[in-house]
């Protein structure tokens, strides 16, 4: 078995996971802060991967990234970056497509906190960036360790978004999901069967992790 | 001297009513604040702090404006820097009891000093879930206490204590109001229960 698209997909899975983590984390405190009508509508827009097939949701990023539109095509011009077909355009994809991993359980997590923990570390003269760091990150640690596993475990199953972007291009963008496809589509059981046991036992793995930790660290701060 | 006159609709389930005080507190005074649950008393607290705004009125602090809805001037609660004990103590389940007290200030004196003031030597370790209701309440208290405030509001500040325990410590909260030259405003909802501390009082009606 040719183990560089599992190596891609564990890759791909890392660095969509840590970019999303460096995204997510602010963007979920500011969504949970008050519902104003902006906030509606791009919760909606981060939430419509978990809705929209695949498909749909890959064909408009290959039209976005497409170097002949929009952002492809200025990013081809004034960078030189190509998206489509391409390790960083899959990276964009999955960062879009997970997004709904990250921020949905920080956001709860933030939500549940009492607003009072908040009042009380500004009453002690302590800035929102310090209040983040030292009071609420601390309170939904457990949740942001849920959402990084679901938000990694998610990128590696992911198909449909991987293949509209990257295609398959062995060593770039042929990740293990396309590698089973393409498998079977050659009769090849075997690697498909090898492939696939490895995507399973590391899920599985994942998900079994984040049961067991939350059994005994994620429950409410309060509790 | 703070000076308060401030104005601000409250929606509870008796339907909407509206909290209007005006009134001067003088420096180092320690007001009873009392009424009738749902009145607005800690509400009230919160807008001195900062944490709420009001719809209308201002209030000056020692010649400082806080706040000037006209004016559109608003002191965040950072720059305000009142401390604030909560009803619900709103401790932060991190924390342990010493490290509450050494995010609020630096000065590790200070800290034993009010460790002590608390009776909370033995429990510095402990984090609030370990800790009884009368020993969080402390620690509220403390730690509001920790930031050497000018003004220092408290809702319902001994509620969880036994009487032996309250004497002790409110004995010990004088001796440092009248160091700090404190002004204290303290809500209650039982009229008598802050009589023996307090030299001023407001009643805030539903």
């Amino acid at each position: 078995m040719d183990l560089t698209p599992i190596w891609l997909t564990l890759k791909l899975a890392g660095i969509t996971t840590l970019v999303l983590l460096i995204v997510g984390l602010p963007l979920a405190y500011w969504l949970s802060r008050g519902r104003s009508i902006i906030k509606i509508i791009l919760e909606a827009i981060i939430t419509m991967p978990l809705v929209l097939p695949p498909s749909v949701l890959g064909f408009y990023l290959l039209m976005a990234f497409s170097p002949q539109h929009g952002i492809g095509g200025w990013l081809q011009k004034a960078l030189n970056v190509q998206l489509v077909f391409s390790f960083p355009g899959l990276v964009l994809a999955s960062v879009i497509y997970s997004m709904p991993f990250m921020i949905g359980p920080i956001k709860s997590a933030l939500q549940q906190l009492p607003v009072s923990l908040v009042q009380a570390s500004y009453t002690l003269g302590k800035s929102q960036r310090e209040t983040f760091m030292k009071v609420l990150l601390p309170n939904i640690r457990a949740s942001v360790l849920t959402a990084a596993i679901l938000t990694f475990a998610h990128t590696i199953g992911e198909f449909g978004v991987v293949l509209m972007i990257g295609g398959n291009i062995p060593g770039v963008t042929r990740v293990a999901s396309i590698a089973v496809y393409d498998s079977v589509e050659n009769m090849d059981y075997r690697s498909a069967n090898a492939y696939s046991l490895t995507l399973f036992c590391i899920t599985f793995v994942m998900v079994v992790s984040v049961f067991i930790f939350n059994k005994y660290k994620a429950k409410s701060p309060l509790e | 001297m703070i000076k308060v006159d401030i104005e601000k609709k409250l929606r509870g389930y008796g339907g909407q009513q509206v909290l209007k005080i005006a009134h001067d507190f003088p420096a180092g005074s320690i007001t009873k604040i009392y009424g009738p649950s749902g009145a607005g008393k800690t509400t009230f607290l919160k807008i001195i702090a900062g944490l709420t705004e009001p719809d209308k009125g201002k209030i000056v602090f020692a010649g400082n404006t806080w706040l000037d809805v006209d004016a559109g001037i608003s002191l965040s609660p950072q720059i305000r820097r009142a401390g604030f004990a909560f009803q619900n103590y709103a401790l932060f389940p991190n924390m342990t009891l010493r490290q509450h007290l050494e995010y609020a200030t630096n000065d590790s004196q200070w800290i034993e000093r009010l460790l002590k003031i608390g009776q909370l030597e033995t429990l510095t370790t402990h984090k609030p879930d370990y800790l009884s209701g009368g020993q969080q309440q402390r620690l509220a208290i403390l730690r509001a206490l920790a930031i050497k405030p000018k003004l220092l509001l408290m809702d319902e500040p001994f509620s969880a204590l036994d009487p032996e325990m309250r004497s002790e410590l409110i004995a010990n909260l004088q001796t440092i109001w009248k160091e700090f030259d404190m002004t204290v405003m303290a809500v209650s909802h039982d009229q008598r229960e802050l009589d023996e501390i307090a030299d001023a009082e407001l009643f805030i009606r539903s």
